[in-house]
């Protein structure tokens, strides 16, 4: 087996257990982390299908942040595992219904004409000279620009969103100004005093 | 000298990579262990103290007594802590800090792994050496503990946003992010070096790189007056040994990169002799050293950074200079006849 195929077993096979590990394990926080994990399977995945940029983007946004923010949440709650579990049996038959169709339309799509082995054309190996980055550069700023600026105006507009929804100023709050410190001048805080000499008291007698 | 060159290209690629793996941590492991005792020195020194000076000549083996002593103590587990979590934690804080190494050119050919998009690598990889500060303080079941890895992942998180920026300042004027091109680009004596173009990035860069590293005036995420020792206060022998090797190869790796970036890397500070009879590799150890010590200047010189204002300067400052100064580069290279200031 050519070192290629045992690093792609070996990172699905971590990918895989991973992620069923987040749904089976008890503990939030480290149900997180096998998210981590996983996503980092998944990175390491596409490092080997040549695509280096997203791989990396994966690690850079997801494990490095998206994810440090879901710990800091996660590990602040207290959950009640015994409260979390006591739905189970209600909610069984629904979550059954849902997880069947997806497997079936999983399997429709999987099955059609189009991901045949046959029509798929094999991907093609490039030398060590391409560079995944580049070539997702040129496409992006050329031919998807008009969809790359609008997925930029998108987020923006979520990033003003969740920062009015989230800014609640209360009036109790005391803030410091760093720029009002800074142009304090010695008039406004220092009052020199005039005063007569205090006399020395005699100690010899 | 050929039969050495015979063997080595009869050994296997693992095997290969293996040697040159072993020639980047074992020195960077030295490496380490010594820019802890040049910190104790240095700092004494700012403090008019002597520093230590009685195992071997002039305190020089005072750090192999440290490791050892470190090696030899008993590793306390606290009994309600998360076992696997709390031993997995210092291998998730030393690991990334020694692959970033993998990419680090020391001089034009002297590099393990030559990548297109080492910058990338870089940056991916600092910003996982958080989990090894947020498992720990997690795992411990402290208090002091959790405090500091709350601490540590908002600031981190905070810093590697203008740390992100100030890289993206260095791809746009070098053009490229492969770090042996972001050094060949510098080349040309010390007026090129991009330190001068983006002067605001480098100190957002450098800044940054102390925040990141959770180093005094930033480090609240251990502020023994405040939280004994943050994150790693139940941690004891070859597990506090080992965030300590992770935070000291964390900052020679921000020195590492501040020089590739900013300082002209391997390139020697001037363009004519004797300078270029020096190699690459000296002049990339001596400008490595110099930042190293400013990490160790800012620690004897500045008080700890209160929370908010860590905060503030994090959002409010650094990222919009980044901001503005990206924009300024793109102006400039792009509609003005001054372009030529950032190439």
């Amino acid at each position: 087996m050519p070192l290629l195929s045992i690093l792609f077993y070996l990172f699905a096979t971590v990918l895989v257990v991973s992620a069923a590990m987040v749904v089976t394990i008890r503990n939030p926080v480290k149900a997180a982390l096998f998210l981590v994990l996983s996503f980092f399977s998944a990175a390491c995945i596409w490092m080997t299908l040549e695509a280096e940029f997203l791989s990396i983007a994966l690690v850079l946004v997801y494990v490095g942040a998206v994810m440090v923010l879901f710990l800091f949440v996660v590990m602040m709650l207290d959950v009640d595992i015994e409260r979390m579990r006591e739905g189970f049996a209600r909610n069984m038959p629904v979550g059954a219904l849902v997880a069947g169709i997806m497997v079936v339309e999983f399997v429709v799509v999987m099955m059609s004409d189009r991901f045949d082995s046959q029509s798929l054309p094999r991907p093609v190996g490039h030398g060590p000279d391409y560079s995944n980055t580049k070539e997702l550069g040129l496409v992006l700023y050329t031919d998807y620009v008009f969809a790359f600026e609008v997925a930029g105006l998108i987020l923006l507009v979520a990033i003003i969103a969740a920062i009015v929804l989230t800014m609640r100023r209360r009036p109790d709050t005391r803030y410091q100004s760093p720029s009002e410190q800074v142009k304090v001048s010695k008039s406004e805080r220092l009052r020199i005093v005039s005063m007569p000499t205090e006399k020395r008291p005699e100690i010899n007698k | 000298m050929s039969w050495i060159g015979t063997i080595w290209d009869s050994l296997p690629l693992i095997l290969q990579l293996g040697i040159k793996i072993g020639f980047i941590v074992g020195p960077l492991i030295i490496a380490v262990a010594y820019y802890t005792l040049a910190e104790r020195k240095v700092i004494a020194y700012m403090h008019v103290r002597v520093g230590p000076n009685r195992v071997g000549p002039r305190g020089l083996l005072q750090p192999i007594a440290d490791v050892l002593k470190l090696m030899f103590k008993e590793m306390i587990i606290p009994s309600k802590s998360d076992k696997y979590l709390f031993l997995i934690a210092p291998v998730l804080a030393v690991t990334p800090a020694f692959a970033a190494w993998a990419v680090i050119p020391f001089s034009g050919t002297l590099v393990l792994a030559d990548i297109d998009a080492g910058l990338l690598y870089v940056l991916a990889l600092t910003s996982m050496s958080v989990y090894g500060v947020i498992i720990a303080g997690w795992a411990s079941n402290s208090k002091y503990a959790f405090l500091g890895a709350m601490r540590s992942a908002a600031q981190i998180v905070a810093y590697e946003i203008a740390m992100g920026f100030a890289l993206v300042g260095v791809l746009m004027v070098a053009g490229s992010l492969n770090l042996n091109t972001i050094i060949q680009a510098q080349s040309g004596g010390l007026h090129q070096w991009f330190f001068l173009p983006l002067f605001p990035l480098f100190l957002v860069y450098l800044i940054s790189g102390v925040a990141e590293t959770n180093r005094a005036p930033f480090d609240v995420s251990e502020g023994e007056s405040e939280i004994v020792a943050g994150f790693h206060v139940d941690y004891s022998g070859m597990g506090f040994a080992a965030f300590f090797l992770a935070e000291y190869a964390n900052m020679l790796m921000i020195s590492a990169l501040t020089v590739i970036l900013f300082l002209g890397g391997w390139n020697p500070p001037f363009d004519f002799p004797p300078f270029i009879w020096l190699p690459g590799v000296f002049w990339f150890l001596a400008k490595l050293s110099l930042v190293a010590f400013l990490f160790l200047w800012f620690r004897a010189t500045f008080p700890r950074y209160r929370y908010d204002q860590i905060m503030r300067l994090g959002w409010k400052v650094f990222i919009p200079v980044t901001l503005i100064w990206i924009a300024v580069i793109g102006v400039f290279k792009f509609f003005t006849p001054f372009g030529v200031i950032f190439s």
